[in-house]
């Protein structure tokens, strides 16, 4: 059973004051994210995936579709409770300290009275914020409130996490620890869906990525899938500073940094340019075939959608 | 129930919090400053003067408080987007307009609750005791509260689908509407023809604040009848449970965009 299984959830918006026309949000998106997975929601800003998370969250109703969490539906008032959610860019009460609001939020969830102080310490433990548990959140950064965001999501050991650009506002260490959180959920067994459009961190975390724009699914897939497209290059580094004239004389890009020396070619020309190298007697590092980045997949993937929008139009 | 209770004991700790009843300070220092100033310039009539003052600012106080919170409950959380985490939990939408009614007429009740021990310390500083009479006060407090709980319960069903702006326009105008509602019922049994109708149909839709104000009445040591007590509460009850019931509706439909 998957533990997100969304099928042809829709969104049309209706926009206009005297003369409502509609605007498609979503286009009928179809997904299914396994349990203990990492998945990664990817695109640009305005591509659907807030309002894909808000209709899985039961803020936004869908035009048409359903969705199910955890083998229920979203409209089952159980689910929420199996559930965690940080939104994007959060903002809480910030009349209430730290303890204060994760005490509210504990309740809410129903998470029983006498578990609720040491759950509370846990967590704002876990999300670096134990000592300034007594603050009123007026006072916290972006950093600190995104932290204290991440800690109301896991407060009630929920079995599925959904994360709206977890990353924004972070700095990299702040970005680091919460990418170590990630992996922690996972490692307890649970579900982590986070949007991003960040794509290293996606590259670095997920599983499995879906691919959104203009409303529309583009592409699933791990992304060892998605970027295996080898480019018909390779990559050698060596140790030196000097580029022999028969690697020129192959077309090679080369870039020097320190004391090593990177050259892409065609793969073609890889014994020829691995032959020279022994020749001048340079050190070899590495020779790899270069793959597709995520980001590169991204961007080709999101120029195609728009030249088809632009085709259509 | 506990969430209804979370949510309201939330409200109320963001009005402290806020120092909204910082007002009462206001309360305090008008009153302190009336009562002094009616002993020494005015004979037999002190007390009239006191309770007809004290009553009329507990009123207006309290409906301020009402409608300039009230109007900000839902879409404050909106626009915060402080509700996605709220209702991203085992949370119902009911419940969380519920929740919010009490909160804001807890405050309410503990606001006009202070303001109560103001006026009776003002009237014993001006009478130097009490009278049997006096006891009409707490009554025509008890009618102050009902007009409050009409108040918080209108500012929350406009609050649910207009701005804030125009939520206080129109709880502001309900509130002066119901205010002069017994004339607007005399205005319909005079005139006549569509006049006649859309009169009585704006005297009847509008809350019937004359009726629960007393003020007036207990400052002339008039007794308040126990039917007039009963069908009071009975119509605040009813009518505010009416706009509660307005305000999850339209609120259970609304995308929080």
């Amino acid at each position: 059973m998957p533990a997100i299984e969304i099928i042809g959830l829709e969104k049309t918006y209706s926009v206009g004051f005297w003369r409502k026309r509609p605007k498609l949000a979503l286009k009928p998106l179809h997904l299914a994210v396994e349990e203990g997975e990492i998945f990664g929601f990817l695109g640009p800003n305005g591509a659907g995936k807030t309002t894909t998370l808000k209709m899985l969250m039961g803020l936004v109703f869908p035009t048409a579709g359903s969705a199910r969490i955890l083998g229920l539906d979203i409209n089952d008032p159980q689910v929420k409770a199996q559930i965690g959610f940080l939104p994007e860019q959060p903002y809480f009460y910030d009349y209430l300290t730290a303890h204060e609001l994760l005490d509210y939020y504990g309740r809410l969830s129903g998470v029983p009275g006498k578990d609720l102080p040491p759950r509370i310490e846990k967590v704002l433990d876990r999300v670096g914020l134990r000592d300034i548990r007594g603050v009123q959140l007026r006072k916290f950064s972006k950093g600190m409130l995104q932290r204290v965001g991440i800690a109301q999501a896991i407060l009630h050991e929920p079995k599925v996490v959904f994360f709206d650009e977890p990353m924004s506002g972070l700095d990299p260490m702040g970005r680091r620890e919460v990418r170590d959180l990630m992996e922690q959920l996972k490692q307890e067994g649970k579900t982590v869906f986070f949007s991003t459009h960040i794509l290293s961190d996606a590259e670095a975390l997920c599983d499995r990525v879906a691919v959104i724009h203009l409303g529309e699914l583009r592409a699933v897939g791990a992304v060892a899938e998605l970027t295996s497209g080898v480019q018909g290059k390779i990559e050698i580094v060596w140790q030196g500073t000097t580029v022999p004239a028969a690697i020129k004389a192959l077309g090679a890009e080369c870039h020097v940094t320190g004391d090593t020396v990177r050259a892409v070619l065609k793969e073609e020309s890889q014994d020829m340019a691995v032959d020279a190298l022994r020749r001048e007697h340079l050190l070899m590092i590495s020779v790899v075939p270069v793959r597709t980045t995520l980001e590169q997949y991204f961007v080709e993937k999101l120029k195609r959608a728009e030249q088809t929008a632009g085709g259509t139009a | 129930m506990n969430r209804i209770t979370c949510i309201a004991s939330n409200t109320f700790r963001e009005a402290v919090r806020d120092r909204v009843l910082y007002n009462l300070i206001a309360f305090a220092l008008l009153l302190s400053g009336a009562a002094i100033l009616v002993g020494q310039i005015s004979i037999d009539i002190e007390k009239l003067v006191v309770i007809n003052l004290g009553l009329t600012a507990v009123s207006l106080f309290g409906v301020v408080i009402a409608i300039f919170i009230g109007i900000g409950l839902v879409s404050k959380e909106i626009e915060k987007r402080t509700l996605y985490t709220v209702l991203s939990r085992p949370v119902r939408r009911w419940e969380f307009i519920v929740g919010k009614f009490f909160g804001l007429a807890g405050t309410l009740v503990v606001n006009a609750f202070f303001m109560a021990i103001g006026v009776f310390g003002a009237l014993l500083y001006v009478a130097h005791k009490f009278q049997a009479p006096d006891g009409w006060v707490l009554v025509a407090l008890y009618f102050i509260i009902l007009q409050f709980l009409i108040i918080c319960s209108l500012a929350l069903l406009f609050s649910s689908f207009s701005s804030p702006l125009l939520s206080a326009v129109f709880a502001f105008s309900l509130f002066v509407i119901g205010t002069f509602s017994e004339d607007l019922r005399n205005f319909a049994a005079m005139a006549a023809g569509p006049a006649k109708w859309l009169a009585t149909a704006v005297a009847y839709i509008v809350p019937n604040f004359s009726a629960l104000n007393i003020i007036s009445s207990v400052a002339h040591a008039r007794p308040v009848s126990t039917q007039l007590i009963l069908y009071n509460t009975i119509y605040a009850l009813l009518y505010a449970t009416m706009a509660l019931c307005g305000a999850v509706l339209i609120f259970q439909r609304r995308n929080l965009k």
